[in-house]
Parts: C-alpha cells; structure tokens; sequence
C-alpha cells in the first residue's frame, strides 16, 4: 500500500514539475462535445479542455433543436453547466472553426482536438421544383421556432396556406407536426421563440400530412412523440388501415425490434379508433406512406411558390442492407396540394479545410474516433490527436444519450506528450484576431437575461435571437 | 403490557424487517419466543424508530465489480446510486425523458416484484442500449421492504448506437 501511495505521488509530483497538462480542445458543444469534456477531465486527472462554439451560447442541439414542448429532455443542460464550470474548463463562444482558428493552429496547440461540430446542412432530395419558394429544410423550420440566431429572419409563410407538407417520417418531422397542431396557448408557455409564437397564432395551417417513401414498419420515429402527436386535443387523425397490413418481410423486421413493434401497435389504434371525417374547422394529421416525392409544383397564382408536390406511389422490396426493405417507384402518381413543404431527410454535416470528409457518407472518415486521413479502408491512415465524436462521426442519428456512448469510445491517447500552448495561445492568437470570445460566465448572463424577460408571461425563458442581441448582452 | 407490545413489535416489524429467526420449540410458546429474541427485537426497534428504514442493494458495474450500499425506503435506485458515487447517469434527472439510469435487474424474483413499468417508462427503455428483459429505468425503482437484497447490473456500453436499429458497419 505504502509502495502504492509512493509511485502515485512520484508519477503525479512529475507531471507537475514538468506542468505539461493534456491540454484538450473539443469543437461543439453539444451533447458529443460536453460528454466528451466531461470523460476527457475524468480520465486525465491534469487534463484542461477548451470548448470551442461558433455560438455565443453552448448546448448545441439540445438548446437549438429539442422542441419547445420537451423541457424535460433539456435538463441534461445542468450536468453540462457544472462541465463547463469545473476549473479546469474554459468555454469559447463566438469562436468558428475556419474563420477565428484554423484546425491546423488548433492541431499545433493542443494535444487532442476533438471535432464534435454536428451536421449544420442537409440532404437534399434532387427533384425538381426544389427551389420554390415555401420548401424548407426541417433543420432550418425548427432552428427558426427554437430561436436560432442564424434563422431568426426566416419569416416562413404561414398565413396564406392551410396545407403543410412533410416529408420524412422520423422525430424531427412529429415535432414539427406538434408545433403546427399543437393549440397556441399551449406553445405560449414554453420557451418557443417569440417571432415563432406570434406567426403561428396568425397561421392558417389545418391539414398537416406526413410524407414517407416506406411503410409505417420502416417509420424513423420512436413511441413518445408518436403518442404526443396522437394525443393533442381536439385533432383528427387519419391512418389508412390498408397501410398497416404486414408482409411477412415486414415481420421479419419486427420480430427484433420492440421500438418498431411498440410503433405499429399505436399507428394501428389510431388506424381504428378515430373518426371517419373531421369536424368542421378540426384540425388534421394525415400519415401517407408509401409515397416519395417525384416533383414539385409551382403555383399558377403566385410565381415562384410551391402549390403542391408529385408523388409517386412505391412497393418495398429487398435492399443491399440484409434485413432491410427499400422503396421502389411503381410508375403511379398522385398530386398532393400545400403552400408548405418542410423537408425532414436527414442532415448532412459540413466540411472543413484540411479535414478528411466522406461526401458519401457525409462524415469524417475515423475508425472508434481517431480520424483517418484516406476514406480507403486499404490505406487509412491515423491522424494523431485529432478525434471526431458524435453525428460528424457517426452520422445524424441516435439520440442525446447515443453521444454518452459515442464520447467513450473515443481512445485516449496513451504516448506522453510534449508541452503546448493550450488555452493561452488560443487566447493570444483569438486576441491577435479581434475575435471576442464569449465565456461561460457571459452565456450565464444571457442565461439570465432570457429567464427575467420570461417572468412576466410563464414561459421558462424568452430567447434572445439575435447575434448581435447575444454578443451585447454577453459582453455587459 | 407484554402483550401489546408484542403485538405492535411484530406489526411493526413485520412492515420494515426480515421476520425474526423462527422461536424454538417449547411448552410456553409466545413467553419463551419473545425472551428469547429479546435483544434482536430491541436492536430492530431501535432501528425503526431512530434511523430510516433500509434496504440492502447491489449494483454490479460493467466489469463485474459489486458495490453493497444500503437505501432508504422510498428512495429511487438513481438518486441512491449518486449518493454512493456509482456511475449511473441521469440525464434527465429522473423525469422520464431519457434512458441514461437503465438498470438491469438481475434476478427475475425482484424484477416480478416491481410493478410493471408505464408507458412512459417503456417508451424511454425502447431507446435504452443493452436493453434486457429484465431492464428497468433506476428513477423508476423505488425502494421497499421487498426489494432487499436487490442486484442491479448497470449496462455495457454497445456499438448499436442508432436509435433506429441500424447497425453501422465498423470502419
């Protein structure tokens, strides 16, 4: 034990005369960049980790694209506010990758750099008509009612359509349902930002129908929001029964899978249980499966618009992915009338200079983190310190919890390491820059202003929405 | 004055305690029985009346490593493992909003003690990895006098991160 205790103190009495900290710098502060923190400070009892956000406020996605009514799902914000205030993190708000610090400087001054930066674009669909005026992507729609600062002038027209569009079956696409649906009264107690709320009390939109290529076994989204979106009050809701009947390959895809078994249970009530038109003036949520989208068509009324998107009918039939069914076109179409098309496929992460990217895959080519500087599998080749973790790594899905497991896989490095500039060059070279960094004390700032603006009225906070809004009251 | 308090005693202990060792075989049986056990019983009702009633609980890591804490009836197995520094997460803090506190039960004999999880529960255990058929939430399990001895076996982590089920091919 003696023995122990002395190795320990010789090995930590070393590291401190040498004062070489593994100095960390983690881009992203999301739930993949915070986890990542906190495993990083756990592990290395000497680390420091430098959190980088092109945002003057942290949390990425969980402040940006958890739906206003889950306040719930963003309690995970105080176990990354205590992170984010242990002494030996720094926050750096306002800080962009590419235009304040490049990856190479990052790369020469500190030990580990972990990209952890998401996926900020999207898919796109290739058809035509996509360019009309009134198709959004879902990332946008949803940064736009979360207050994002970089959609904040969105303005989506809500007022002179009725029918909205979506397209893609998974959470994003429920949320979006529920803040078109959901009465106002209901939004107006959360922290829905507040150009959002006034839109959507002046919105006409009644019928929402919820577009996928495949059938309801194969449907992205998970128990909760389905149930949430079939609960609201006062909502018709339209499911056609013959689009519930299993093949046995649809079975097959079942017998494993509880998340999709619990789903098909509840589209199949639903299916049932409603009634067989809506009542005049009720609001509506149409689930179309089996249908992708052929083109879009403009308006005769309005040039440029969108008046309603082409479908085109399709049958499933085995893909390459063993186990999986993929939608064939039939050659029937059908026109679907809306003056709102929101595009909920997926997101596409973006690249950045000197960073190996995948087009394909839309991620950093790495294998368990460690980024790989060929996307050959033959000839991969590691770049030491530098590290991916949640959907630049593994693509946009799974849930907050999946970048818990993502930040762990990540391999530390083992070989010792030489002294490096760490927080006080990125100080020095931002400085040199004029770039003014927003630490975590200033976001606790906006923090604060948000929830005293809130008060009066019973949101939880009402969300500042501008950059320069943010940057002002950060800088008090 | 004996009978009363036996009878309260063994109320008493009855909702809170393992039942006391089985008396011995005699002529004089309740007399004897409550002589005999005196101690145990004062030991027990000192326990009752001036510390919270406990319950023992294992949680077992993912290396296989125990850890014997005792619990508080009434407290959840999520909020008891953050007092006894074991590494369960709680993302949520305990509002059904996550799946991070997934617990595996690891005899059936207590998992069927529980009551059955509510929807809510099941819809965040869908997302849970290493999901078992004995799994439940840690802010769901509460403790009671039924579940002493329980053994909690917190998950390993998997590769399977897609909450769609989609196993991404390893680089």
């Amino acid at each position: 034990m003696a023995i122990y205790k002395a190795a320990k103190l010789l090995s930590r009495s070393f590291s401190s005369l040498s004062s070489r900290p593994l100095r960390v710098c983690v881009v992203g502060s999301g739930p993949a960049g915070f986890y990542t923190a906190e495993k990083m400070l756990k592990a290395h009892e000497e680390a420091e980790v430098d959190i980088l956000d092109r945002l003057p406020m942290p949390f990425g996605l969980v402040r940006s694209g958890v739906a206003p009514d889950h306040p719930e799902t963003k309690i995970v914000t105080n176990q990354f506010t205590r992170v984010a205030q242990n002494e030996r993190c720094s926050f750096f708000g306002n800080v962009s990758l590419g235009s304040s610090v490049s990856l190479s400087e990052l790369r020469d001054m500190y030990h580990v750099v972990v990209l952890a930066y998401g996926a900020e674009s999207d898919r796109v669909l290739g058809i035509s008509g996509e360019e009309l005026a009134g198709i959004h992507s879902a990332r946008e729609f949803v940064w736009w009612y979360n207050g994002h600062p970089d959609c904040s002038n969105m303005a989506p027209d809500l007022k002179s359509v009725d029918t909205a569009v979506i397209l893609g079956q998974g959470n994003v696409t429920l949320d979006i349902a529920r803040v078109l649906l959901r009465p106002t009264t209901e939004l107006a107690k959360t922290d829905i930002a507040s150009h959002a709320l006034s839109a959507l009390e002046e919105s006409s939109i009644r019928k929402v129908y919820l577009v996928g290529r495949r059938g309801p076994v194969q449907a992205a989204c998970t128990a909760k929001e389905l149930r949430e979106v079939l609960g609201i009050k006062d909502l018709y809701v339209h499911i056609d029964e013959d689009d519930l009947r299993t093949t046995p390959a649809d079975e097959e895809e079942l017998k494993n899978n509880r998340i999709r078994r619990r789903i098909h249970e509840l589209l199949s009530k639903a299916a049932i249980s409603g009634t067989s038109h809506p009542s005049p003036g009720q609001r509506e949520i149409h689930f179309v499966f089996f249908r992708k989208p052929d083109k879009f068509i403009g308006s005769d009324e309005r040039s440029g618009h969108v008046a309603g998107v082409r479908l085109e009918k399709t049958i499933l039939k085995e893909s390459v992915h063993p186990g999986k069914q993929a939608a064939e076109g039939t050659g029937q179409y059908e026109d679907l009338e809306c003056g709102l098309v929101l595009k909920s496929i997926g997101y596409k992460s973006v690249l950045v200079d000197g960073l190996p990217f995948d087009l394909q895959k839309g991620v950093v080519p790495n294998y368990r983190g460690r980024v790989l500087s060929c996307a050959s599998e033959d000839l991969a080749q590691v770049e030491e310190g530098l590290y991916v973790c949640g959907w630049l790594k593994r693509g946009p899905t799974g849930i907050i919890a999946t970048n818990l497991y993502c930040a762990e896989e990540t391999e530390h490095p083992h070989l010792p390491w030489q002294s490096q500039a760490g927080r006080q060059g990125l100080q020095q070279l931002l400085d040199s820059r004029n770039v003014r960094a927003v630490p975590f004390s200033a976001w606790e700032k906006i923090d604060n202003e948000e929830k005293q603006r809130a008060s009066l009225r019973s949101k939880p906070r009402e969300k500042l929405t501008r950059w320069e809004e943010l940057l002002e009251v950060a800088a008090k | 004055m004996e009978g009363v308090y036996n009878y309260v005693l063994s109320f008493v202990l009855k909702l809170y305690c393992k039942p006391p060792l089985p008396a011995p075989p005699s002529p004089s049986g309740a007399h004897l029985h409550w002589h005999l056990h005196q101690e145990e019983h004062v030991c027990m009702l000192f326990k009752i009346v001036f510390c919270c009633p406990r319950i023992s609980v294992t949680f077992v890591d993912k290396d296989g490593d125990e850890k014997h804490i005792n619990v508080p009836i009434g407290m959840s197995m999520l909020e008891a493992a953050h007092e006894n520094d074991i590494e369960l997460e709680g993302a949520c803090e305990g509002s059904l909003a996550c799946s991070t506190c997934h617990v595996i039960v690891m005899d059936t004999e207590y998992y069927n003690k529980l009551e059955d999880p509510t929807d809510e529960e099941n819809d965040m255990l869908d997302l849970a990895f290493g999901l078992t058929e004995t799994s439940r939430l840690g802010c769901q399990v509460i403790a009671s006098p039924e579940l002493d001895g329980i053994r909690l076996a917190l998950p390993a982590a998997t590769r399977n991160f897609a909450v769609d089920g989609y196993k991404p091919k390893p680089h």
